[in-house]
This record gives structure tokens, C-alpha cells and sequence, in this order.
């Protein structure tokens, strides 16, 4: 099955030379920092994480939304997902994997990386996330494999396969709740030690994830002859309308909450994202540009007429995910520890080869999605006629 | 309060720890003491208190740093975003800012305070520490760090709220005029902070910093023993400690 990765289009062969070209570039701008040390990154004593591990954050939230189409399928039988449920559980294996690789180029010691399995330490939240990240890991990959394998044969999945799939729904929102704790419990940080975080965590991966995919079925639909479907691609775009609407919702809470109650140690942290703090103000534009995709992707997806549209669709998808890397992939690890715990503001900014590495991470899930995407479509092209059939019948009787 | 939320935080681990296996249950039973039963000085609590009063008359004074790290071998970084400090000088401003107010006097708003890890009872790094390269000693509550077995992840820079912690962003051994010989030099990627002394105290010596300062600022001395000079001062002395509202319980005493 995996073979069919390896037979495509001149097309097909010139973006995975593309991805393998940044993927060595980040190699070598890892060992250039292996060698020299993290000092190689923008971060300080003050702000220790920076873009690796919001990088990280952002992932970790990709990867759980795959629940959201898996969910529907086989928990509400919703059959209009069937063709896009492995799509999302392959992002999920591409962004997990990008996200433990985001982890190791973030340690300062990463030969000893095997220490948190020696001396496995419950007590610590990072202990919980890897096993987490793991377990997840494992799970997406056998329930791709395993269904994709009994599609191409033609037969219907082993049945032990159901509870596993069962499991993965839990699981999925277990990997970003685990990753907001590593940041709420921490007395010393209190524009993370909120209760909402990890709620805040969900609902932008539910929007940003569904958002990503759509993006991709269109892609999918665009370079194959595979295609998932209208309605599938238009039930994703409303949920990650609803996760966008929740997560502004709870970004707003915070908001109030902070300026409300007037707390120095926790507008600070407001007041450096959003019109900088001691002269500093990296992050304001950012910020408002974020604010502004954030409305602006409200308005193009509440809409029904501009949701339903792909054209105007897919522009509220990209403004969805971008807003919501910005706040998660720069703004909230940065924000975070800006001012410092002793009230010092430093800036940070990432450095060339702090991206380069970052750029070469992203280029490895994509390596990886577009693999597993090429031997999902082989698949489905392989025996499209009787499925396609089948599929929009039941699609179209649900509906 | 604290106490509860220990205990509970104990029991979770320890039931936690018997799913994980054997391998586990070895690591939480870790920081065993042998040495201080030689002819090294002992306490159930070691703690410091800091007089501040005392301290402010030295205008400029930097003996107890230097004496410190020079005994640990701390590198000299020039480059502000890297340094590596066990004990410094903060500002009361930064050091106690919620303590602080438009009417504080001009001697204390404006004179250096001696901060260094805080040696929780409670520490948070040891919480987040995901090896368990640092760990509180039981025996006399020292907040240790195993540098051969910290991966470099500064979690524990993350949740220390004093900034007590220093992490290596470069190789240290090129920032070094002298190398003390009894004491292990750092390699890039760990993370690191005061020990108390805990190598001195084997030896039945004060901290460095305590001896350094000859206007007797700094003292040192065991909490649980209630003839022991830190407890004497306590107990004639108002004092403050650092974001004591977290529930780290801090022991590093500041008389004010």
C-alpha cells in the first residue's frame, strides 16, 4: 500500500523535492544549532520558550481536531465524512509527529531525551504529554492503516478496530487538554494560569483543524480525481465556524476578566500583546492582524451565502487559520513570559536559523501528509466508480 | 492548605507510579543523604536570612556574588539574554514589586537586593521537572539539580516564579577566567542555580556568599532548630519573603 507513494505525476515528484530541499536545509540549520548551543535562538532568560514550542502548541491542536471528523462518522454515523475521516487522521499523524519533532529541536540536551522514559516523573505535566502525544501517534496510525487497507481489498475493517476508534475520541481531546496544563497550573505565569485555557486550546483546534482540511479537500479534489464531497467539504467549514465563534467567545472572556478586575500581573501580559508594554511592541501589529482575520473570517463563514460558496469558503478557511496561528503560534507563549516574573520585558524575536529549522519541520509534516494523502487517493481512485456511487446516495438520503 | 495539596499530589503520584512500573517507584525514592551523616554540618531546614539593612550600608558591594561564582565555576556572559547568575542584585521594584508603593523610602526603592533561589518548600521547577533532575532533599530541604540527568526542556525556568533559574544557551567553559578545581564546570544545554552550598556544607563550611559577606547581611542556619541564629533573627525581626501569596513557602528571609 505505502508503495503508492512512490509512483506519481512530474508534479507529484517536484513538491516532494521541494519539501526534501527545506527538510535538509532545517537539518543542517539543526546541526549548526546542535553544535553552537539554543543560543542560536532568539530566546533569553526571560523568555525561555519561544517559536519551537508554540510552533508545538498550535500542532497539537491540529492534530486533535481530527476528532471532529472522526466523531461524526463513527459516533453519528454521519456518512458524508467517510471520505474525508482518514484525511484527517493522516494530518493528525503528520502534525503529532511534527509536534514531538518540534519538542526535540527545543531541548538543550536532546541526546538525554530517553531521561523522561528512564525516570518516567508523574508529578510533571511533560511527562503526561509525551505519553499523550504518543498513545495518539499510535492510535491515528493503525486506524488509518487498518481502514485504508480493508477499503483497497474491498471488504469491510476488522472489528477490533472499533474500540480502538472509540478510544481515539477521548484521546484526541486529552493531547490538548494535557498541553494547556502545561501551561495553566504554573503559579509563576498568570496570563496562563487560567481555567479557560484549555477549552480556549479546543475550540481554536476545532476551528483551525477543520479549517486546515477543507483547504486540503479542496486541494485533495483539485490534483485527483478523489473528491470528498460538497457536503463534507461544507460541514467541515461550518464546524470550524462554530469552533472560530467559541474560541473569539473565550479569547473575549479572558479580555474582560483581565481589564475588569484591573490586575497588573494579569493586563500586563494583555497590554504587551495587543499596544506593548515599555516601548515594546513586536507583537501589536501581529495581534491586530489576528484581531482583524478573526472578524473578517467571522463575517465571510456566519454568512451562508459566502460559506457555501468554496471560492469565498476557502478565503474565511485561510483567514480562520492564520488568525489562529498567529495567537497561538506566536502571541501566547511569547505573552506569556513577557513581562517576566520580576516584571522585565525582553524582547524576542525568532532568528534565521531558528526559522530555517522551524521551516524544515513544517516541510516534514507536509512530506508526510502528501505520502499518506498519495496512497489514500491511489486507493480511492483505484476503485472511485462503485464507491463514489454508493457514498453520494447515502450522502444525499442523509441529507 | 499546602500541606493538603502535598499530600494529595503524593498520593496521586504514588498511584500513578504504580501503573508505570518498578523502574519509577526507583526515581521517587531518589536524593538519598549519606553524606551528612560525616563530619559535615546537618539541618532538618537550612534557610537564610538576608539584612537588608545591613547589606544597603556595603553601596556597591558584590562580595558574596563573586565569592559565589567563583566557587561554582558560573560563567561571566557579557551578552544580557544568556547570563548565568546563582545569586545577584534585583531592584526592590523587580525583587517585591506588590510590596512595593509610591511611599516607600528612597534607601529601600533604590538600593540593590540580594535575590538567589528561594529554596521552596514547595518548588514548583521540582513539580515541572519531567526527569527529576531537580529534586528537594528531604533531609534538610535543598532544592538540588543533577546536571547529568537534566534534558535541557527549562520547564523549571518556566515555573519558577523568582527567576532563579539559569539555563546554558552557550557553552559556559569559554566564559571562564578561572576554574575552580573542586567544583564540576556546566556544558551547554543544562540548567542550573544556587545549591546552598550543599558541596560546602559537606564539609562542614558556610555557603560561600554567607562567609564572603563580612558585615554579617547574611545568615545561615537550620529553621527547625529553635537556638539557631536564622531563627533567632526571625522571631526579632519583621521580615519579608518573595511572593509568599503562591504558596512556594520560600526560605530566604529579607529583614527589611
Amino acid at each position: 500500500m505505502i508503495d503508492k507513494a512512490f509512483v506519481g505525476s512530474k508534479k507529484y515528484w517536484s513538491w516532494v523535492i521541494i519539501l526534501l530541499g527545506l527538510i535538509g536545509i532545517g537539518t543542517l540549520a539543526y546541526l549548526y544549532q546542535f553544535e553552537n548551543g539554543l543560543g542560536v535562538t532568539g530566546l533569553s532568560r526571560d523568555v525561555t520558550w519561544g517559536f519551537y514550542i508554540a510552533q508545538f502548541t498550535f500542532l497539537v491542536g491540529v492534530a486533535a481536531s481530527a476528532v471532529m471528523v472522526v466523531l461524526p462518522y463513527y459516533l453519528h454515523n454521519y456518512k458524508a465524512f467517510g471520505k474525508v475521516t482518514i484525511l484527517g487522521e493522516f494530518v493528525a499523524v503528520g502534525a503529532v509527529i511534527m509536534c514531538m519533532t518540534f519538542i526535540f529541536v527545543d531541548m538543550g540536551s536532546p541526546y538525554r531525551i530517553l531521561n523522561v522514559f528512564l525516570h518516567p516523573t508523574p508529578h510533571s505535566l511533560m511527562f503526561w504529554d509525551t505519553v499523550s502525544l504518543f498513545g495518539y501517534l499510535v492510535l491515528n496510525a493503525i486506524i488509518s492503516m487498518v481502514s485504508l487497507g480493508a477499503e483497497r481489498k474491498g471488504i469491510a475493517p476488522p472489528k477490533w478496530i472499533k474500540p480502538i476508534i472509540y478510544i481515539s475520541i477521548p484521546w484526541a481531546i486529552s493531547i490538548h487538554t494535557v498541553t494547556a496544563f502545561l501551561y495553566s497550573g504554573l503559579a509563576a505565569r498568570p496570563f496562563w494560569m487560567t481555567a479557560v485555557l484549555a477549552p480556549r486550546f479546543l475550540a481554536s483546534a476545532f476551528a483551525a483543524g477543520p479549517a486546515l482540511l477543507c483547504i486540503l479537500c479542496l486541494i485533495v479534489r483539485k490534483v485527483s480525481k478523489f473528491d470528498p464531497g460538497d457536503q463534507a467539504i461544507r460541514n467541515l467549514a461550518k464546524i470550524a465556524t462554530y469552533g472560530m465563534i467559541v474560541n473569539v467567545f473565550l479569547v473575549l472572556m479572558e479580555v474582560f476578566t483581565a481589564f475588569y478586575s484591573d490586575i497588573p500581573e494579569h493586563l500586563l501580559h494583555f497590554k504587551f500583546l495587543y499596544v506593548g508594554l515599555d516601548g515594546n511592541t513586536t507583537l501589536v501589529p501581529w495581534m491586530w492582524l489576528s484581531a482583524a482575520l478573526a472578524v473578517f473570517s467571522l463575517i465571510l463563514m456566519i454568512n451562508p451565502k459566502t460559506r457555501n460558496n468554496f471560492k469565498t469558503m476557502v478565503v474565511g478557511c485561510i483567514a480562520i487559520f492564520f488568525s489562529l496561528w498567529i495567537d497561538k503560534g506566536l502571541a501566547m507563549v511569547v505573552g506569556g513570559f513577557t513581562p517576566s516574573p520580576l516584571g522585565e520585558v525582553t524582547g524576542y524575536a525568532p532568528t534565521f536559523p531558528e526559522l530555517l529549522i522551524s521551516i524544515g519541520i513544517y516541510a516534514m509534516g507536509a512530506l508526510i501528509v502528501t505520502g499518506l494523502y498519495k496512497v489514500a487517493i491511489s486507493v480511492r481512485e483505484h476503485k472511485l466508480p462503485a464507491k463514489m456511487v454508493v457514498t453520494e446516495k447515502v450522502a444525499s438520503e442523509t441529507a | 492548605m499546602s500541606n493538603d495539596r502535598r499530600k494529595f499530589l503524593k498520593v496521586a503520584g504514588f498511584a500513578t507510579l504504580a501503573v508505570t512500573g518498578s523502574r519509577a517507584l526507583g526515581a521517587a525514592n531518589l536524593a538519598p543523604t549519606p553524606w551528612l551523616k560525616g563530619g559535615g554540618l546537618e539541618a532538618k531546614r537550612w534557610a537564610m536570612v538576608i539584612d537588608l539593612k545591613k547589606c544597603h550600608q556595603q553601596e556597591g558591594c558584590t562580595k558574596c556574588m563573586d565569592a559565589c561564582h567563583l566557587e561554582h565555576n558560573v560563567p561571566k556572559i557579557e551578552i544580557k539574554k544568556h547570563e548565568i547568575k546563582w545569586i545577584w542584585k534585583e531592584s526592590f521594584h523587580h525583587a517585591f514589586h506588590e510590596q512595593e508603593h509610591e511611599h516607600t523610602p528612597e534607601s529601600i526603592k533604590h538600593s540593590p537586593i540580594p535575590v538567589l533561589c528561594n529554596h521552596c518548600d514547595n518548588p514548583p521547577c521540582v513539580r515541572v521537572c519531567p526527569t527529576e533532575a531537580t529534586f528537594k532533599r528531604e533531609s534538610d530541604g535543598i532544592v538540588m539539580m543533577d546536571w547529568h540527568r537534566c534534558i535541557g526542556c527549562r520547564y523549571c525556568v518556566v515555573g519558577c516564579p523568582y527567576g532563579a533559574r539559569s539555563f546554558n544557551w552557550e557553552d559556559p567553559r569559554e566564559h571562564m577566567d578561572d576554574i575552580t578545581e573542586n567544583f564540576p564546570t556546566r556544558m551547554k544545554g543544562v540548567v542550573e542555580k544556587c545549591t546552598f552550598c550543599e558541596t560546602r556544607l559537606r564539609k562542614g563550611l558556610p555557603p560561600a556568599c554567607v562567609e564572603a559577606c563580612e558585615y554579617g547581611a547574611l545568615t545561615f542556619g537550620d529553621l527547625d532548630d529553635p537556638d539557631s541564629e536564622v531563627r533567632k533573627l526571625l522571631e526579632s525581626n519583621y521580615t519579608i519573603r518573595r511572593k509568599p501569596q503562591l504558596g512556594t513557602e520560600p526560605q530566604v528571609y529579607y529583614i527589611v
